[in-house]
C-alpha cells in the first residue's frame, strides 16, 4: 500500500502544535489536559506505525523525503527523510513519549499541563533530529531540545535539581556549539548543508580529524562516553521519572545516531585513523563504570552508570568494524559490529526506560530512593518484583531478552578483530549481571525491611500496563529481532561501504 | 542641481521640522495627563518611517557633494531605527508616567536622537558622520540626567558625558588626520586615495587608529566599554530602553561609514584592531556579567559581550560579513527592547524591578510574562529556535568562511559562558519559588505589544530568511 502522507512533518508537528494547545488548556481541567495529551501521543504513535509499515525495506536511499527551501539565501533547505537508522529511534520516540504521558498520569501534581506540554514539544523535536538531513535543520532541533528538557528537569525534579540542569544544559551546549563550527566549516567548503552532499564532501586527513574531534565532543557528551559522562548522573538521579526515561531511552542515542550519521560518513578516514582511540574510551566506560555502577547506593545512579557502561558497547559496536574489517576482510562481520551497536541502542532505549519506571513506581511511594531504604519488596509487591526481575534480567544481557542481541553480535564482532577487546566487553556481561542483580537482590528479596516497606501496595494497573507492553517488547525483540535487521540492514551495509571508502582529496 | 537631491533628505528634513514643532508645542501643552506630546512624537516617527520608505533608492545614490548617501543599507536602518525607536518610546511612555517623571522632553530629545542616527547612517563624509554622531550623543546626555533629583542618574550621566566627550575628540582627531593626508572629507575620495597609497602610509593608519578607537567607544566594545554598566545602571530604564537599542544600530552604521565606505582598502590594518576588541569584548562582557546581581547591570555587560560578535562581522570583511552584521545589531536591538521592557513592566510606582531577585517566581506570578521573558533569555543566550541563534550564526559562518576558525571556536566558548548568566534569569522565574505573589500592573497595550515584541523572536527564529535576504540585498549594493 503507497500512502503519500507527509510522515515526518506530522510525526514532528502534530506533537508540537499538540503541546501548544495542551499549554494553551492550562490546568484548570486537569483531566481533560492529560487525555488530550494521551491522544496526541497515541495518535503521533500510530503514525509512526503506519510509516514503519510503508517504509521500503529494500534500499537504503532515504525515504518520505520532504524537500522546501527554508532559508534560500543561504540554500538551507526543510530537507527531511528517514533510512533504516533513523525510522527505529522515530519509532522508538514516539512509544517511549507514550509511556511517559501515562506513568505521569497520576504522579505529576503541580503545573500539569506544562509537564505533558513539555514532553509533548520534546517529542516533537526529537523526532525533528532522528529526521533531518539538512545540517542546520538537524542542529536546529538538536539544540532547541534542550529548552524542554532544562525546564523539565528544573522545575519538576528532585532536591538538587538545579544543578543538574544546569550542569546538563551547559555541558551538551558546549558539545554541540564546537559541532556548529564544524558544520559551518564543512558548509564553506561543500557550499551546502545537506547531510548527503557533505557524506561526499573530499576532505583532507587533518581537516576530518578535526572535523571528527569536533563532532566527538557533541556526541560523546550526549551518549555520553567516558570522560565526559559527567553530567549523566546527576541529570538522572534529579530528573522526575518521565524525564530520566526520555533521557536514558532517546537523548543518550541522539549521540550513537550522531556518530552514526555524521562523524562516520563525514570523516571516514579520521575515523579509521582514531579508531583505537574510540574503542579505548569505549572499554573504560564498559569496564570502568561498570565497577563504579556496583558501589552506587541511589538506584538512578546505579541506573545512570550502567547506561554510560551499555553506551560502551554501543561505540564499541560502532567503530569495530574497521578493525574487523582490517583483520578478516569480511564486511559481513564489521556490519555486524554496526547493526549490534544499533541493536544496543534500540533495545536500551526500552530496558533503561522500564528500570527508571520501575524505580520511579518505588519512588511514588516511598519517595527515596536509596538501595538500603528498601529490603523484601517482593513480599508487599510481588507483581511488581516479577516485572522488575525481568527488566534487571535483561540488562544483564540475558539470552531471550533484547539486551542480549546487541551485545552478542559487538562481542562475536569484536572477537574477529582481537581476542582482548571482546574478552574486556564480555566482562561487562558479568559486571552488569552483578550490580543489577545485586541491586535487585538488595531491593526486592530478603525480609521486609522496615515499617514503609511493609505497607507498600503493589503496582495498579495503570503501572501494571506499561510494564507489560515494555516486557513484551523486550522479550520481542529477544526473541525476533528480525524485523528491525530487516529495516536496518541495506542502510548498514551501504554505510559501511560508504566509511571504507577513502575520501582524502586526490 | 540641489533642488533635485533634496527629496532624498525628506526624512530627516520632515523629523527636524515636526521635532521643532513638537518642542514648542510641547511648552504650551506641557500639564500633567496630557500626553499630547508622546502622541506627536509617535507620529512623527510614523511619518519618519513612510518617508524612508518613500524615498527609498536601488542603487547607492551620493548627494550633496558627495556628504549624502541615500543606499539601500541607509533604507533599511533608518527604518529599522523608527520602527524600533516608536516601540521604545511607547514602553517609555507607560515607565514615565508611573515613576512620576513625564517630561515632554524625554521625547523631543528622542527625536532629535532618531534624527542624528538618521544623519549618521546616510553620512558620506567626515563632517555628516561627526555632526550626526554629535546630535545624537548630546541629545542622550541629556536624557540620562532627566531624572535631575536622582544622584545616581546625575553620575551616569556625568560619566557618559565625560567619556562620551573624550571619544568624540578621539575621533575627530582621527578625522583630522584622514583629512590631513587625504585633503578630503569625503569618504568616497578618501576610499580612493587609501587605494592609491595603500597601508604603507603611517599618518594613515595612525588616524585610522583613532577612528577605530571612537567606535568602539561608541558601540561599547572593550577596553572602550567602561561607561556602558554605569550609564545603563544610573539611568532611569525608559532612557537605558532607548541607549541600549536604536543608537547601536546607528554606530554599526557609524563603522560601515568609515571603515568600509571610507578606509575598506585598509582592511588588513583595521580586521586585526576589531579582532582584538571583539575578543576582548566577548571574554570581559559574558565573564563579567556573571558576577552581576543588578539586571541592568548585567544587560549592559551582555551588551558589550553581543557587541564583541557583531564586530565578528565586520572582522570577516567580505560583503556577507558585513550582511551578518548588519543583521546581528537589528536582531540585537530588538532583544534589547524587549528585555529592558520586561523590568519596565515588573516595576511599578517608587519601585524599579532591576534586582535579579525580582524575577524569582515570575512563572507563577505570571506564567505568560516569564514564558516571554525565557524566549528572550534563550535569544540572547543564541539557542535555537529562536531568532538569537541565527545572529550568531550568521556572524560565526562569516569568519569561518573567511579562514578564522580559531576565532570562530572562541566566539562559541564564550557564548557557552554567557549561557550561564542566561539560565540564572530562567532559572529565577522558573525553579525559585516567589518572593511576593503581587500581580503585574501594566496597561493592556503594554502587555501587547511586550508579548508581540517576545514571539516576534520565535516567528523570526523559525523563519530567519526574510530578514537575512534583505540584509545581504541591502548590503550587496554597496
Amino acid at each position: 500500500m503507497e500512502l503519500n502522507l507527509p510522515f515526518l512533518s506530522i510525526l514532528i508537528w502534530a506533537p508540537i502544535l499538540g503541546g501548544i494547545w495542551v499549554l494553551y488548556a492550562g490546568d484548570r481541567q486537569e483531566q481533560t489536559v492529560k487525555v488530550l495529551s494521551l491522544s496526541v501521543s497515541v495518535i503521533v504513535f500510530l503514525v509512526s506505525v503506519l510509516a514503519w509499515f510503508s517504509f521500503n525495506t529494500g534500499t537504503h536511499a532515504m525515504q518520505f523525503v520532504e524537500l522546501t527551501s527554508w532559508i534560500e539565501t543561504f540554500n538551507i533547505n526543510y530537507h527531511l527523510g528517514v533510512d533504516g537508522i533513523s525510522l527505529p529511534l522515530i519509532l522508538l520516540t514516539t512509544f517511549t513519549t507514550v509511556l511517559v504521558i501515562i506513568s505521569a498520569w497520576e504522579v505529576i501534581e503541580t503545573r500539569v499541563s506544562q509537564y505533558m506540554a513539555a514532553f509533548l514539544i520534546l517529542e516533537g523535536l526529537m523526532n525533528g533530529v532522528f529526521a533531518a538531513l539538512d545540517a542546520m535543520l538537524f542542529y536546529f532541533f538538536w539544540e532547541a531540545m534542550l529548552i524542554p528538557m532544562f525546564l523539565i528537569i528544573g522545575v519538576w525534579g528532585g532536591p538538587r535539581r538545579v544543578y543538574a540542569t544546569i550542569k546538563f544544559f551547559l555541558y551538551t551546549f558546549l558539545g554541540s556549539i564546537f559541532m556548529l563550527v564544524a558544520l559551518l566549516y564543512l558548509y564553506s567548503q561543500a557550499g551546502s548543508f545537506n547531510i548527503l552532499d557533505l557524506h561526499n564532501q573530499p576532505l583532507s586527513l587533518l581537516a576530518q580529524q578535526l572535523i571528527f574531534i569536533a563532532f566527538l565532543l557533541a556526541f560523546a557528551v550526549k551518549i555520553p562516553m567516558w570522560p565526559v559522562h559527567t553530567w549523566l548522573p546527576d541529570a538522572h538521579v534529579e530528573a522526575p521519572t518521565g524525564g530520566s526515561v526520555i533521557l536514558a531511552a532517546i537523548m543518550l542515542k541522539m549521540g550513537g545516531y550522531g556518530f552514526l550519521r555524521f562523524s562516520l560518513p563525514i570523516a571516514p578516514d579520521a575515523s579509521q585513523a582514531l579508531d583505537s582511540f574510540m574503542i579505548v574510551l569505549s572499554l573504560i566506560a564498559i569496564v570502568y563504570i561498570g565497577f563504579v555502577a556496583l558501589v552506587q547506593n541511589d538506584m538512578k545512579k546505579l541506573i545512570a552508570y550502567s547506561s554510560i557502561s551499555h553506551m560502551g558497547f554501543v561505540t564499541l559496536g560502532f567503530f569495530i568494524g574497521f578493525s574487523t574489517w582490517a583483520a578478516t576482510g569480511n564486511t559481513d562481520a564489521a556490519v555486524m559490529g554496526l547493526e549490534g551497536g544499533m541493536m544496543q541502542m534500540i533495545s536500551h532505549g526500552f530496558i533503561s526506560g522500564a528500570l527508571f519506571l520501575c524505580v520511579g513506581v518505588l519512588y511514588d511511594r516511598l519517595h527515596s530512593r536509596e538501595i538500603s531504604d528498601y529490603g523484601g519488596v517482593a513480599n508487599t509487591m510481588p507483581q511488581f518484583a516479577a516485572f522488575m526481575m525481568l527488566f534487571a534480567m535483561a540488562n544483564s544481557g540475558l539470552p531471550g531478552t533484547s539486551g542480549f542481541v546487541g551485545e552478542f553480535l559487538v562481542i562475536l564482532s569484536a572477537f574477529q578483530a582481537s581476542f582482548w577487546i571482546a574478552f574486556l566487553a564480555a566482562l561487562t556481561l558479568i559486571l552488569g549481571a552483578a550490580y543489577t542483580l545485586w541491586m535487585y537482590k538488595r531491593v526486592i528479596f530478603g525480609d521486609v525491611a522496615n515499617q514503609n516497606v511493609a505497607e507498600l501496595t503493589d503496582i495498579n494497573g495503570r503501572e501494571k500496563f506499561i510494564l507489560i507492553v515494555l516486557a513484551a517488547v523486550v522479550l520481542l525483540f529477544g526473541i525476533w529481532p528480525a524485523p528491525l535487521f530487516e529495516v536496518m540492514h541495506p542502510t548498514f551495509e551501504h554505510l559501511f561501504e560508504h566509511i571504507t571508502q577513502s575520501k582524502l582529496p586526490g | 542641481m540641489i533642488s533635485a537631491e533634496l527629496p532624498l533628505l525628506l526624512p530627516e528634513i520632515a523629523l527636524l521640522t515636526l521635532a521643532c514643532l513638537v518642542l514648542v508645542l510641547d511648552t504650551v501643552f506641557d500639564r500633567p495627563g496630557t500626553y499630547v506630546t508622546y502622541w506627536l512624537t509617535q507620529a512623527t516617527l510614523i511619518i519618519a518611517m513612510i518617508l524612508v520608505l518613500y524615498v527609498a533608492q536601488d542603487n547607492a545614490v551620493i548627494a550633496f557633494s558627495g556628504h549624502f548617501i541615500s543606499d539601500p543599507m541607509s533604507t533599511v536602518l533608518k527604518f529599522a531605527v523608527c520602527l524600533i525607536s516608536l516601540v521604545v518610546f511607547f514602553y517609555s511612555h507607560d515607565y514615565l508616567r508611573e515613576h512620576d517623571i513625564f517630561k515632554g522632553e524625554y521625547f523631543v530629545l528622542g527625536l532629535f536622537g532618531v534624527l542624528g542616527m538618521l544623519v549618521m547612517i546616510s553620512a558620506g563624509s567626515l563632517l555628516t558622520v561627526y555632526m550626526g554622531l554629535e546630535l545624537l550623543s548630546l541629545s542622550l546626555y541629556a536624557m540620562v540626567a532627566m531624572h535631575r533629583d536622582s544622584p545616581t542618574a546625575s553620575e551616569a550621566a556625568m560619566k557618559y558625558f565625560v567619556l562620551g566627550a573624550l571619544a568624540s575628540g578621539m575621533l575627530l582627531y582621527g578625522i583630522s588626520m584622514l583629512y590631513g593626508v587625504t585633503g578630503s572629507i569625503e569618504l568616497r575620495e578618501i576610499a580612493a586615495h587609501a587605494a592609491g597609497q595603500g597601508e604603507t602610509d603611517l599618518l594613515m593608519v595612525f588616524g585610522l587608529v583613532f577612528v577605530v578607537v571612537g567606535i568602539a567607544f561608541k558601540l561599547g566594545a572593550v577596553p572602550f566599554h567602561m561607561w556602558v554598566p554605569d550609564v545603563y545602571e544610573g539611568a532611569p530604564t525608559a532612557v537605558t530602553l532607548f541607549i541600549s537599542t536604536a543608537p547601536k544600530i546607528a554606530a554599526f552604521a557609524m563603522a560601515m561609514r568609515l571603515l568600509v565606505d571610507g578606509l575598506q582598502p585598509l582592511l588588513p590594518d583595521w580586521q586585526g584592531m576589531l579582532i582584538i576588541l571583539a575578543v576582548l569584548s566577548m571574554a570581559a562582557g559574558n565573564i563579567i556579567a556573571i558576577a552581576q546581581t543588578n539586571i541592568k547591570r548585567m544587560l549592559a555587560y551582555s551588551t558589550i559581550a553581543h557587541i564583541g560578535f557583531l564586530l565578528l562581522g565586520l572582522i570577516a570583511g567580505t560583503e556577507s560579513g558585513y550582511a551578518g552584521s548588519m543583521f546581528y545589531v537589528i536582531v540585537y536591538a530588538l532583544m534589547s527592547m524587549g528585555s529592558f521592557g520586561m523590568i519596565i513592566l515588573l516595576g511599578r510606582r517608587g519601585l524599579e524591578a532591576d534586582r535579579l531577585d525580582d524575577f524569582k517566581g515570575l512563572a507563577e506570578r505570571n506564567p505568560w510574562f516569564a514564558f516571554i521573558m525565557l524566549l528572550l533569555m534563550f535569544s540572547m543566550a543564541g539557542v535555537p529556535p529562536l531568532i538569537g541563534f541565527w545572529a550568531k550564526w550568521f556572524v560565526i559562518k562569516e569568519v569561518v568562511a573567511m579562514g578564522y576558525v580559531w576565532l570562530a571556536a572562541l566566539a562559541v566558548l564564550f557564548s557557552v559562558i554567557g549561557a550561564y548568566y542566561y539560565l540564572r534569569i530562567v532559572k529565577l522565574m522558573y525553579f525559585d519559588e516567589p518572593d511576593s505573589m503581587s500581580a503585574i500592573k501594566a496597561s493592556r497595550s503594554m502587555r501587547l505589544v511586550l508579548s508581540l515584541n517576545g514571539l516576534s523572536l520565535l516567528l523570526l527564529g523559525f523563519l530567519p530568511g526574510a530578514l537575512m535576504a534583505v540584509c545581504v540585498n541591502a548590503i550587496s549594493v554597496l
